[in-house]
């Protein structure tokens, strides 16, 4: 089931934030929300933890975990591309930038490359959709992609080795 | 008058006069901030506005403000020195920030940026308040600019107004002051009845009438009870409660506060996507600024009436927007819905009665305390009073958020809003209510835009996105799209929809590959009936209607991919083939050295040509070819 990760995970990172939810109503979801920006990711561990001290089953918060979009349970990539294939991103040429990602890179939605670079995730509709098609790279949300205006930018964050500083609107 | 009240009424009065002199500075300077504008490039065009300023020894007041619904003129900038007009730019990237400055300040021409218009406020007055909004005039005449001229700004018309992380802002235009009147003098009874006299339906797309939800909620005696915000907006394709967020959150507060006041809650949720992470922080700046004035807290205006509210994160799931998973989901669970009845009036969030609204339908809310329910009802229609906002996009040349009196017909907001098709293409089709909508051909497109003509026609209002589709949109590919959504977005729980949108999907990739059979058309109708009649909620229940809509407009279409294994729309891969027009070639080469296949060859300067077993049919010589020499068949 949950991916086992290699290195080891600091748990006590989550003592704060067990502390601060442990006695709210429905916390589940924001705790995972927290975690996952600790660690990146929801490994195994954590979710253990989480389960133990909310005295929940484990497969409750797997469950959870696996039902919405934004929790991972696999390592991302060091760069995050995110496509937007909202109806309006969709009928201006998303899909071909999803497959021109898909040659350059040889990443299917969803995927990481072999190298842990870069991650290819697709999304429905960030509501900027009077400038499709949107692409979102490392936080930082472009307007009007085109399929070489794509590629160029993403060659140049990856070579770059810097992040873009993440915009307000992330 | 207790020492609150008198407090927000003197923090009122110190707004108004901040407000009166930031619009009459020296020079008065507006970027719109809103999600869109920062993805065009608002922050360095902001950046470059103060440097320009300093260059030129101006002293201005510089606001932010959220959209104002012109998208594809972002980044937008308004200019106003004192006494003269206000001016609005478009497309200003930081390089024209200096011309758009020489263009007002000395009349030197445009090259990069273009006018708008000129934003000039406007007031309707009623029982002794206000409704402040913008206008959009053409620089030449008194005559407003296209995309407005059949607008009617309610609930949008703090945006692009007021600075969305002001609250004497929201203050200075009458905010909170059907708060007062509600809390000074109104039961809660009085205040149902004039949301329900206004006919006010709920703007979430089911149009139930938000007075009446009111008054169930009202009448359950069980405690607590709660009030709860639907800003789960997941339609792909709308983003106008992101804009209401966005660009005036303390409506929506003002709102649920109201609501609460009228059902009797003393606590309240806002749940919002996690992908608007703009609006929950402006929300939760707002939230903020209406504790420390004692807008929310205990004894709210120095009333008997405590509440407060907090903003609750989606984690990514479509099926949230649904009420019943929604309030799942605030329970720390997966957000799959429940059987109703109980309706959530009478048994929702913990088992508590609860009132679950849209983000409009509260942000409609004080402005029609304010102005009155009469107000409210003379405009639109009999049966659906006041506008609809809608999220503009798709194939049309002005693309963008906007609000117009119901009972406008679709023709009207996609030709004198929208501009009509861009391109010079023919208009195929508009799609309204997203997923679990229906698109409407030619011959509805004078179909009055009201809650029960779309109905009728075959669509529905949903929350307000409308999509227009051209000619090069195959409608099959259309319907599978929205199908391959509602495949990712099922909850799982009822095998209808999760098992059905399964196979329906199946059916119609199999159509789009060429490899349809008529009898899938029939197979298609007899699992959309399945799913209607077997799936708990409005996803699964309504998941077919793009599909039906599409089926029952244009079956010519699907007959075409199936019969004559062609795709008339030039859309599905499977279906066209690419060649090169050898009297529009120019042997350019610029497609034969971009082609990833590798399969277009020639002589420079000689016609070329593709060889159709190694083309891939991506479409990339089509994109970049200048002489528009390719044609796909």
């Amino acid at each position: 089931m949950v991916t086992t990760s290699n290195d080891a995970v600091d748990l006590s990172l989550m003592d704060p934030v067990l502390e601060r939810y442990r006695e709210q109503k429905g916390s589940l979801i924001p705790i995972l929300q927290r975690a996952q920006g600790i660690y990146g990711y929801l490994p195994q561990e954590v979710l253990r933890k989480v389960a133990d001290e909310l005295d929940t089953a484990l497969s409750k918060v797997y469950g959870v975990a696996t039902f919405y979009s934004q929790f991972y349970l696999e390592r991302r990539g060091r760069h995050v591309l995110r496509l937007c294939d909202g109806t309006a991103c969709h009928v201006k040429g998303t899909p071909r930038l999803m497959s021109a990602v898909a040659d350059e890179y040889g990443i299917e939605p969803g995927g990481t490359t072999q190298d842990g670079e870069l991650t290819l995730e697709v999304v429905y509709c960030l509501g900027s959709c009077a400038l499709a098609p949107v692409a979102v790279l490392d936080g930082h949300v472009m307007a009007r992609m085109r399929r070489e205006k794509l590629l160029g930018k993403l060659k140049d964050q990856l070579e770059s080795k810097t992040d873009l500083p993440v915009r307000e609107s992330e | 008058m207790s020492s609150k009240a008198q407090a927000l009424a003197a923090t009122r009065t110190e707004a108004r006069l901040s407000w009166e002199a930031k619009t009459n500075a020296e020079v008065y300077v507006t970027v719109g901030m809103g999600t869109c504008g920062l993805a065009a490039g608002a922050s360095d065009t902001l950046e470059a506005i103060q440097k320009e300023l300093a260059a030129r020894g101006l002293r201005a007041d510089i606001g932010q403000v959220g959209c104002v619904g012109m998208c594809s003129y972002e980044p937008m900038v308004e200019l106003q020195a004192r006494g003269r007009d206000r001016v609005n730019f478009g497309q200003v990237m930081t390089e024209a920030v200096p011309e758009i400055f020489a263009s007002y300040f000395d009349g030197e021409p445009l090259k990069e940026s273009v006018i708008v218009g000129r934003a000039l406020p406007t007031i309707t007055r009623r029982n002794g308040h206000a409704l402040h909004s913008l206008s959009f005039f053409t620089p030449e005449s008194d005559e407003k600019i296209a995309f407005h001229r059949k607008q009617l700004r309610i609930v949008l018309s703090n945006c692009g107004l007021i600075d969305p992380e002001s609250i004497d802002d929201y203050l200075a235009l009458g905010g909170y002051e059907a708060l007062e009147m509600v809390l000074s003098g109104m039961t809660p009874e009085e205040v149902i009845k004039e949301v329900t006299d206004s006919g006010l339906r709920g703007r979430g797309g089911a149009g139930f009438p938000t007075g009446v939800k009111w008054g169930f909620a009202r009448k359950t005696q069980s405690w607590p009870k709660y009030v709860i915000c639907n800003a789960d907006e997941g339609d792909p394709g709308a983003f106008m409660d992101r804009s209401v967020l966005e660009g005036d959150p303390h409506s929506v507060i003002e709102g649920m506060i109201i609501a609460a006041y009228a059902i009797g809650a003393r606590y309240g949720y806002i749940y919002c996507r996690a992908e608007y992470p703009l609006a929950i922080r402006r929300l939760n700046i707002a939230l903020e600024q209406a504790r420390s004035l004692g807008l929310l807290g205990e004894k709210v205006l120095g009333s008997d009436f405590d509440f407060d509210l907090q903003v609750k994160e989606g984690a990514g799931a479509f099926v949230c927007g649904e009420e019943t998973a929604l309030m799942n989901s605030i329970q720390g669970e997966r957000g799959q819905p429940w059987p109703r009845p109980p309706y959530p009036a009478v048994s929702g969030l913990w088992g508590q009665p609860s009132n679950v609204n849209n983000v409009k339908s509260y942000a409609y809310t004080p402005r029609i305390i304010r102005m009155g329910a009469e107000w409210f009802k003379a405009l639109g229609t009999e049966g659906s009073p006041g506008t609809a906002v809608f999220a503009l996009t798709g194939m049309v040349n002005r693309t963008g958020l906007i609000e117009v009196p119901m009972g406008i017909t679709l023709r009207e907001i996609i030709y004198d809003i929208g501009g009509g098709i861009a391109s010079g293409r023919d208009f195929k089709a508009v799609q309204t209510g997203g997923p679990l909508g229906g698109c409407l051909p030619e011959k509805h497109l004078d179909t009055p835009v009201d809650f029960d003509s779309l109905v009728a026609a075959g669509s529905v209002m949903g929350s307000g996105g409308m999509i227009v589709a051209d000619e090069t949109t195959c409608m099959v590919e259309f319907a599978k799209y929205f199908m391959q959504f509602v495949c990712d977005e099922s909850c799982g729980k009822c095998p209808p929809c999760r098992i059905g949108s399964t196979r329906m999907l199946e059916v119609l990739e199999r159509i789009t590959e060429g490899e349809g059979h008529l009898s899938d058309l029939d197979e298609i109708r007899r699992m959309a009936n399945g799913m209607e009649s077997g799936s708990l909620c409005a996803l699964g229940q309504l998941a077919p209607s793009p599909v039906m809509s599409t089926l029952l407009h244009f079956e010519d279409e699907y007959k075409a991919h199936i019969e004559g294994e062609c795709c008339p729309a030039g859309s599905c891969r499977a279906l066209i083939s690419y060649e090169i027009d050898a009297n529009l070639c120019t042997g350019c080469m610029v497609c034969a050295r971009n082609c990833p296949a590798n399969a277009i060859t020639g002589e420079k300067r000689e016609p070329h040509v593709i060889d159709t077993e190694l083309c891939e049919r991506c479409g990339l010589c089509k994109d970049l070819c200048k002489f528009d020499a390719i044609i796909v068949s």
